[in-house]
């Protein structure tokens, strides 16, 4: 059947192959250790390069208004000769929405989670959580153009509107007259697009819980909810957690879908009354007035703003890992 | 007697309200995480038929291939921003994937337990929680103004960073699940341990790692953030490395700003045409390497793998050292 031709052919693919990758041997190794701990480094160099470049552009802001007088205030004024720079009300902006986000979208998000892993057969958990995942995989841009075309008008006459007739005059949270771009809509659209991360996140982590765990409850007699309540949530709450300040991560740092449905107030405007106020956030200044900027200070001052995201954002996650890391580490503990 | 028939009476009645009462608390919590399920899949379910409905009528030859003509009449097309998004997503994949991919294989293959890769972990898990404004802010920094204006490069830089911890992460676990004998058997022929890491440990891995820069790439490719203050957005097509480029998400959102209905439908068009890319990706990954069969049942991209300190916190708790 083989022919000598492809014999040899072999023969010398063989000896091709042995001598390729016998060759060689020291300097190549050596080589590619230091490759592949300069690609490593270089993700380090790169932190490094965030933290100096805007650390050194924002310079001239704080130095101008002052490190914490930039934190402390309210006035937004970017017309020549006066300006005025404070970070507050954009601070302010982003924590509302991200909590008005964080609000609504976890208890959905554990839902999801729990339907998936708990309740669901696999036949239908597995497609829903994969549906759900597609909503992760749509660009924030997207949820924008439809936020602002579509779903703000929706949650303009079902929601804020019944709220406001029914509490406006009693409750001062409902008092604005609803306009759908205002810091509600901005958190819900928040809550949309933190939901498939914070729920397929938690679904893991719930899946993770030891079997034994569901078992010893439903022996006792316990209902599915009280097996998830009392049993599966105290043990993987750490986890839950992480998911959950992930999510929030995310949404305090997300920008063009919050520019697109906020309302853009600027300076102390910017800090909502109630609910269906507009507001703006730290990153949605920057998305809204980068290109408009043209003093060296206005850039300067919104690049401050980045800072203040940063240190915001890193304080979030850096949080989270060690939050989790201690806990989670004590979880394994309690299950002898 | 009847005093304890009568106490058997109460008890039993006690026990049987209670049940009922749990049993109707399961229930309803039953339903209520359907509604979350339902909560979840009507945005999806309206987003997806919105931009099905809104961009199909604005796509045409001329709209993929024309620049941007009068907006009022909605003459032209969007063809320099899919241009655009190519070459600046092309680009940051060019110096994004290769770092990730060799930092993952450090991670994996050659770090002992000592502080630098300790630092790398860190703060590449960090960096996955970077807002992209702030690395839109650094490709402004250190190339627009270094070299005098928007350019394509400053854009790739920035998106580039977003990608690279999400690659490295993915390439990390997925090596790292490749068996020990595999580098053995590898290692017993004489190979040496670079040739036996490219050629034997990371090809077995290889869809772990495709999955990965998939992720990255799709990720990338829907920023709009890091694009406004590094490639500024133009009608004109490409015009050298150094010069502004446009993007869709970018064109996306300034044609959503103009008050005119013509460039609202050409923002719906855009944005059908982002979500086709996006998809097409994703669903050419799993033709292409995952499975020959397309099957709803596995998740294909797993969220999870862009967050390496889940996977992390996973592994502990099902108790499986690292």
């Amino acid at each position: 059947m083989t022919s000598p031709e492809s014999t040899k052919s072999r023969e010398e693919r063989k000896n091709m192959l042995s001598s390729f990758f016998l060759r060689g041997r020291r300097r190549g190794d050596t080589i590619f250790k230091w490759v592949v701990i300069a690609a490593a480094g270089y993700t380090l160099l790169l932190l490094g390069l965030v933290v100096f470049s805007v650390g050194e552009g924002s310079l001239a802001a704080f130095g101008k208004e002052g490190f914490f007088q930039f934190f402390a205030q309210t006035d937004w004024n970017p017309v020549e000769g006066r300006e005025s720079y404070g970070a507050l009300p954009y601070i302010v902006g982003t924590l509302v929405s991200a909590g008005i986000a964080m609000a609504i979208g976890v208890p959905i998000s554990l839902g999801i989670a729990v339907f998936i892993s708990e309740i669901a057969p696999p036949r239908i958990g597995t497609p829903v959580g994969y549906i759900v995942e597609v909503l992760a995989a749509i660009p924030s841009i997207i949820y924008g153009l439809w936020a602002l075309f579509v779903f703000r008008f929706w949650i303009l006459d079902f929601i804020e509107r019944p709220l406001h007739e029914a509490f406006g005059g009693s409750i001062p949270l409902f008092a604005q007259t609803p306009f759908g771009l205002d810091v509600f809509t901005a958190g819900i659209v928040l809550a949309i697009m933190i939901i498939p991360i914070i729920s397929s996140i938690a679904r893991e982590i719930l899946k993770a819980v030891p079997n034994s765990q569901r078992e010893a409850a439903y022996s006792l007699g316990a209902t599915r909810w009280e097996t998830v309540w009392k049993f599966v949530f105290p043990y993987a709450k750490a986890g839950l957690l992480g998911a959950a300040i992930l999510g929030l991560g995310r949404a305090v740092g997300e920008t063009i879908l919050v520019t697109m449905v906020i309302g853009n107030a600027v300076g102390a405007a910017a800090i909502p009354e109630g609910l269906f106020d507009q507001s703006q956030t730290l990153s949605s200044v920057i998305a809204n007035e980068f290109n408009e900027a043209v003093t060296n200070f206005h850039i300067s001052s919104l690049i401050a703003l980045a800072v203040v995201l940063f240190i915001l954002t890193m304080a979030i996650n850096i949080g989270a890992q060690f939050l989790v890391s201690r806990m989670v580490r004590v979880v394994p503990g309690a299950r002898e | 007697m009847s005093n304890t028939s009568e106490r058997k009476q109460i008890i039993q009645d006690s026990i049987l309200r209670t049940n009922a009462r749990r049993r109707i608390i399961d229930k309803a919590i039953t339903v209520a995480t359907i509604a979350c399920v339902a909560a979840a899949l009507i945005p999806l379910g309206s987003i997806l038929f919105e931009v099905f409905k809104n961009g199909a009528s604005a796509i045409s030859f001329e709209f993929l291939t024309e620049p941007q003509g009068s907006i009022v009449r909605g003459d032209g097309g969007i063809g320099p921003a899919i241009q655009g998004t190519l070459i600046v997503v092309g680009l940051a994949s060019l110096m994004g994937v290769p770092v990730g991919v060799l930092g993952g294989i450090y991670l994996s293959e050659y770090a002992g337990t000592g502080k630098f890769p300790y630092f790398v972990r860190f703060f590449n898990n960090v960096m996955t929680g970077l807002p992209s404004i702030v690395l839109g802010i650094v490709g402004y920094i250190i190339l627009v103004l270094t070299i005098g204006s928007f350019n394509v490069m400053a854009g790739a830089i920035a998106l580039s960073i977003i990608m690279i911890p999400i690659v490295l992460g993915v390439t990390e676990q997925t090596v790292k699940l490749v068996p020990n004998s595999v580098r053995e058997a590898g290692h017993s022929l004489g190979i040496p341990k670079w040739k036996v890491t490219m050629f034997i440990t990371l090809w077995s891995a290889k869809n772990g790692v495709l999955t990965g820069i998939v992720l990255g790439i799709s990720r990338i490719a829907g920023e709009t953030a890091p694009l406004i203050t590094t490639i500024l957005g133009t009608s004109l097509f490409f015009q050298g490395f150094f010069g502004p480029v446009d993007a869709l998400p970018l064109r996306i959102w300034r044609l959503s700003q103009q008050p005119y209905d013509a460039s609202h439908e050409f923002a719906w068009g855009s944005a059908l045409i982002l979500i086709l890319m996006i998809l097409s990706l994703s669903v050419a990954l799993r033709y292409l390497v995952l499975e020959r069969k397309f099957r709803l049942r596995l998740p294909p991209l797993s969220l999870n793998y862009s967050f390496p300190i889940v996977s992390g916190m996973l592994k502990k708790m099902r108790g499986t050292k690292e």
